[in-house]
């Protein structure tokens, strides 16, 4: 159980988080949305303690993260940023194989090459397997990320604009490997999105967020109706229901 | 590029270079114990080869261990100011202290060379403009901003013959006695070498090597310390060789990729190799005379450096 209490977070004198309290449910994915500068990708950062918040905390099952062991946090919790710019040229075998860095410190044992194979076979990548990342496809590489999460067996994935620079297709299979995620393996995926229609269909929970405070977070179908939308985005955005998918027709609103 | 291959070609040559000289000596030679060549081999030689071989693996090491950190395929010793450091904390040992001991040479270099590196870090953070050649080039003109103060300093107090014999790496000064400080290498690249996964996750940066739970800043003192290690041995015992840290990593990642638990011992041999037939090409191109190792690496290696900056900004 992931517990965000108050926390702010500042840069230089602007608050971009501010006394922000969010529960994230277990066995769910959350989508984190809001308009640019929101305080999304500030705020996952802090529940993944990649920065120290200012004031408040971050509670996994109850005690504070910053006082988690580093190693044991990172076999709980994985965080993905946006990680197209790497130009490390590793397999994709090899950059799978570090998901087990946590457990091994880079020296496999025969269980983390299990993992390892039962990660690449998941995400179908057992063909490309040796070929370098920077041979790959952005849909290609974003899957072999993903892959070494799961070799990195965390209860819960946290994923900064996952979609970021993926055509439609490839945006539609990453999204649903995620679904596959919650479902199959029980993970808990927490998401920052900024394309509302693939968080009205693919997540439980939404969190809304807009210069650095929480305005709406519920169920999804609470926060995707044209007044909640409003409020967050301040648009007119209607809303049209088609094979029980609730799509935010937003393009001319 | 097989290791297996390397190892060969490395043998073949370290013979030819225990074998070519101003004195003929031929192995029958070595029977004889009190012989003048046997004197000669031992003294001169071999210890020449041990420098080379030590020099070659931890010049090439440094460099591999400083792209990975940087993230950038252009950062080495050369490129970012660690040689230039180096040099101007040998100058003040001298200043400071008049007949500076090599202890204190030693640790006034090593200091110079871990901050000069630490600092050219600090200056990378800061730049938003992260193009790959660019951050080579800011290391450049920092390392000849350092570069022109120890000559200042030196042309005011007349040492700067004894600074120049730093400049230009030369191997033919190298006897037994002279050297020995470069076994400090052995630990340093055992050590490279147990941390090499700790150093391929900091080189995909501090996001994904704290997402992985790795203590990012304790890895990159450590990798900027070794560093520092090399450099500073090298730079007082054979002096500056240019480019070495700088072409091997890059080549063998175009074959091996980055990961280093599995390119270290392909850099390091491939390393020793390069410098091996460098060294050997200088002694014969105008026998009897020598052509110093700088020179030799200097112009086949920015001859190859060019050769990888136009080859591919997809790898850089």
């Amino acid at each position: 159980m992931i517990q965000v209490k108050e926390i702010t977070k500042y840069f230089g004198k602007k608050p971009v988080v501010d006394n922000v309290s969010v529960n994230i449910q277990p066995g769910k994915i959350t989508s984190f949305i809001g308009p640019n500068g929101a305080g999304k990708s500030t705020l996952l950062s802090m529940v993944s303690r990649l920065l120290d918040a200012d004031t408040g905390e971050v509670l996994l099952d109850k005690s504070d993260v910053r006082k988690w062991k580093s190693d044991e946090f990172s076999k709980r919790i994985s965080i993905l940023k946006q990680s197209n710019y790497m130009n490390v040229r590793l397999t994709i075998r090899e950059l799978v194989s570090f998901g087990r860095f946590p457990y091994s410190k880079g020296r496999l044992n025969a269980e983390d090459i299990k993992m390892v194979d039962q990660a690449i076979e998941y995400m179908n990548l057992k063909d490309l397997e040796n070929n370098y990342l920077d041979e790959l496809s952005g849909g290609q590489r974003q899957r072999a990320f993903i892959a070494m999460v799961i070799a990195q067996d965390t209860e819960y994935i946290l994923l900064d604009e996952p979609l970021n620079n993926l055509d439609m297709k490839h945006s539609v299979q990453i999204m649903k490997i995620l679904r596959k995620l919650v479902t199959e393996l029980g993970k808990t995926v927490v998401i920052v999105l900024h394309d509302i229609n693939f968080a009205s269909v693919y997540s439980d929970y939404i969190v809304a967020l807009k210069n650095g405070r929480v305005v709406k977070d519920g169920p999804t179908h609470e926060i995707i109706n044209s007044n909640a939308l409003k409020e967050i985005y301040d648009m007119d955005i209607p809303i049209q229901e088609m094979n029980s998918c609730r799509i935010c027709v937003y393009f001319n609103s | 590029m097989k290791k297996r291959y390397l190892v060969i070609v490395l043998v073949v040559l370290s013979l030819l270079s225990l074998f070519v000289g101003v004195t003929r000596i031929s192995p029958r030679d070595l029977f004889d114990f009190t012989s003048e060549e046997t004197q000669i081999f031992l003294i001169s030689r071999v210890p020449r080869l041990i420098a080379i071989i030590l020099a070659g693996a931890g010049m090439s090491i440094a460099g591999l261990i400083m792209q990975s950190l940087s993230r950038n395929k252009f950062v080495s010793p050369t490129t970012a100011g660690t040689l230039d450091a180096t040099r101007l904390g040998i100058l003040i040992s001298m200043l400071v202290f008049t007949n500076a001991t090599y202890m204190q040479k030693l640790s006034f270099a090593f200091i110079f060379a871990l901050a000069g590196t630490l600092l050219f870090m600090q200056i990378l953070n800061r730049i938003k403009f992260k193009d790959a050649i660019f951050i080579p080039l800011v290391g450049l003109m920092f390392g000849n901003i350092l570069s022109s103060i120890t000559t200042f300093f030196a042309y005011k107090s007349n040492i700067i013959q004894n600074i120049t014999a730093w400049l230009q790496g030369d191997f033919s000064l190298i006897l037994k006695g002279r050297y020995e400080l470069l076994y400090i290498s052995i630990p340093v690249l055992i050590i490279a070498y147990f941390y090499a996964n700790r150093f391929t996750v900091a080189g995909m940066g501090e996001d994904f090597a704290k997402n992985l739970g790795l203590s990012y800043k304790k890895v990159m003192n450590l990798g900027l310390v070794l560093v520092a290690l090399i450099s500073t041995t090298v730079v007082l015992t054979v002096g500056m060789i240019p480019f070495l840290g700088l072409i091997i990593p890059n080549i063998v990642s175009i074959f091996k990729g980055d990961h280093l638990e599995k390119t270290l011992p392909h850099t390091a041999l491939l390393g020793v190799i390069f410098l091996l037939a460098c060294d050997i090409l200088g002694r014969v191109l105008i026998f009897p005379y020598e052509i110093p190792i700088s020179m030799t690496v200097g112009v086949i290696g920015s001859a190859i450096f060019l050769f990888l900056l136009f080859r591919g900004k997809a790898y850089a």
